[in-house]
């Protein structure tokens, strides 16, 4: 590091405590969740599994993990199709209205999900849709495209269009184009923007807040109530659980960007 | 030409229809109802100026949000400038403490600032075990907690802007003008923050319009007792059964983060922004 330029010490004490604040009140559940004791609290004697066996023997809990995974992969699978065509297509014809469309797209990331919850409320019940599966999978399908769109479109910024050119120059059709010469370069993106579309209807709770309420009880739904009713060492639990399959995705994420850079 | 492309065209389809189906109409309908429920007209839109409830309200998320941005820009720039400066190999654990909290559970992050912040959290325990103070302290279901919660959540969404536009700033810069005699204040002054501005901006911008929607750490950390917007549309809508105000309230939260945007548009590109939030 000779004559490079290093951060001073204001700089040095203020980051580190930026990121202490960023991890470690998230990495306190661990010990929680381990806790001996029937109430929140950190271990007093010794360490224990209690908790996490409560979670995965009660058929409440269960049966919500089960439901918010069927609705998320259902919703991941509705918006990796669709914004993957999108995102391809949008590129491939760089027209204004195209990116026009492409600004529409990206707008429920910047509305807030109250705004559509309420709308989703009223116009779900003139669909018949409130408080069923498909409901949830279509909002949360919804909202999940502009992560495909994103991703996608980024993985494609890098592509030659005149490989594509080639490849319709020489006779092949439209499906051919896809299959062979697209997707295979854009599969990283897609891999990623899928991830992301499931994380984002895993931990979704305004809209279920209103769209669900008996028949459909997700995950975050029920660490919801559980937070403003009862909070117990359970609730720590099911949080461990949480943050270990989230950083397991985002591990997963960066094994297939070494890949595709490799 | 366009007989050629209308296979790329209909590609372009089933996104474009899902979304005007289920996600315009229905955003259009919440505009829709707040000019005619309870009677048609701007009625609702005249209780801004007559109602303490709305009134409060907005005061109340206003000021967290201005506090909230504030806090995160100073606390993400220097995660920012940190990880400018850093190795290689200390960016990457720089960066996965940046990238880790930004897509856990916002649930689980509310849960575990609940569990430390409590009357008998964790944090009160200490201190008052080590004696330094007598009385739990309120750390939450008030704004402090809310404030303390909604930095936590935005620190990421700060950093990753601001680190986009700082990596583009040649770092021969900044040992140039050590060499030339400037101090390290004036190096940072003069060369650093002007380079980085358009990112702190962007930064800015983003948090604050993310702050002005959000509904599930102020509601968990709040309390029910301090009402942020969004938590008080809900409630117009829920538990009071007041469509014409909460669509009212709904529509003034679009309109005011679009015209935001529209403002900033020029230093703000949302797809890049999200496009490095993903990587």
């Amino acid at each position: 590091m000779n004559g490079a330029y290093g951060p001073g010490w204001i700089a040095r004490i203020l980051s580190i405590g930026t990121a202490l604040y960023l991890v470690l009140p998230i990495l306190i559940v661990l010990p929680v969740s381990m806790t001996d004791q029937r109430f929140l609290s950190l271990p007093h004697y010794g360490l224990s599994l209690a908790h996490y066996g409560t979670v995965l023997t009660s058929p409440e809990w269960l049966g919500s993990i089960w439901q918010s995974a069927q609705i998320a992969l259902a919703a991941t699978v509705l918006a990796v199709l669709t914004g993957t065509a999108f995102a391809v297509a949008a590129w491939r014809l760089d027209h204004r209205l195209t990116r026009l469309l492409m600004a529409l797209m990206l707008l429920p990331l910047i509305v807030p999900s109250i705004v559509y919850a309420i709308g989703l409320y009223r116009y779900f019940r003139w669909w018949d849709l409130l408080d069923r599966f498909a409901g949830v999978v279509i909002a949360h399908g919804v909202t999940g495209i502009p992560y495909v769109v994103i991703t996608v479109s980024a993985s494609l910024a890098a592509f030659d269009p005149r490989l594509e050119q080639a490849a319709r120059g020489m006779g092949a059709s439209l499906s051919q184009v896809l299959r062979w010469v697209i997707l295979p370069r854009i599969m990283p993106g897609i891999v990623s923007g899928a991830i992301f579309a499931f994380i984002h209807s895993w931990d979704e709770l305004v809209m279920v807040l209103f769209i669900a309420s008996r028949d459909v009880f997700t995950l975050p739904r029920r660490i919801w109530d559980g937070i403003n009713e009862n909070l117990d060492p359970a609730m720590a639990a099911v949080a461990v659980l949480l943050v270990g399959l989230t950083i397991l995705l985002l591990l997963l994420d960066i094994v297939v960007r070494k890949r595709s850079d490799g | 030409m366009w007989r050629r492309d209308a296979g790329w065209w209909v590609l372009l389809l089933p996104a474009f229809a899902l979304l005007t189906v289920f996600y315009i109409a229905p955003i259009l309908q919440v505009l829709a109802i707040s000019f005619t429920d309870p009677e048609p007209g701007i009625g609702n839109y005249e209780r801004i100026l007559t109602n303490l409830s709305v009134q409060r309200a907005l005061l109340t998320t206003l000021r967290i949000c201005v506090i909230t941005t504030a806090i995160a820009l100073v606390l993400g720039y220097a995660l920012a400038y940190a990880i400018t400066l850093a190795s290689e190999r200390g960016r990457r654990w720089w960066l996965f403490c940046v990238l880790v909290p930004l897509w856990i559970s916002v649930l689980v992050r509310a849960f575990a600032w609940v569990t430390l912040l409590r009357r008998q959290g964790l944090v009160n325990q200490t201190l008052i075990e080590t004696g330094i103070i007598a009385e739990p302290l309120p750390l939450v279901w008030n704004e402090f907690g809310i404030i303390v919660g909604m930095v936590h959540f935005m620190v990421p969404y700060a950093v990753l802007p601001m680190l986009a536009s700082m990596r583009e700033i040649d770092p021969r810069l900044l040992a140039a003008a050590r060499g030339l005699g400037a101090s390290r204040l004036t190096v940072f002054r003069r060369v650093f923050l002007p380079l980085s501005l358009p990112g702190l901006i962007a930064a800015g911008v983003l948090v604050f319009i993310f702050s002005l929607g959000f509904y599930v750490t102020p509601a968990i950390l709040g309390g029910g007792k301090t009402l942020m917007v969004a938590e008080w549309i809900s409630l117009q809508i829920l538990d009071l059964i007041r469509w014409g105000l909460g669509t009212m309230m709904a529509t003034l939260l679009v309109v005011s983060i679009l015209v935001t945007l529209a403002v900033f548009s020029r230093v703000v590109d949302l797809r890049r922004l999200f496009g490095s939030g993903a990587r």
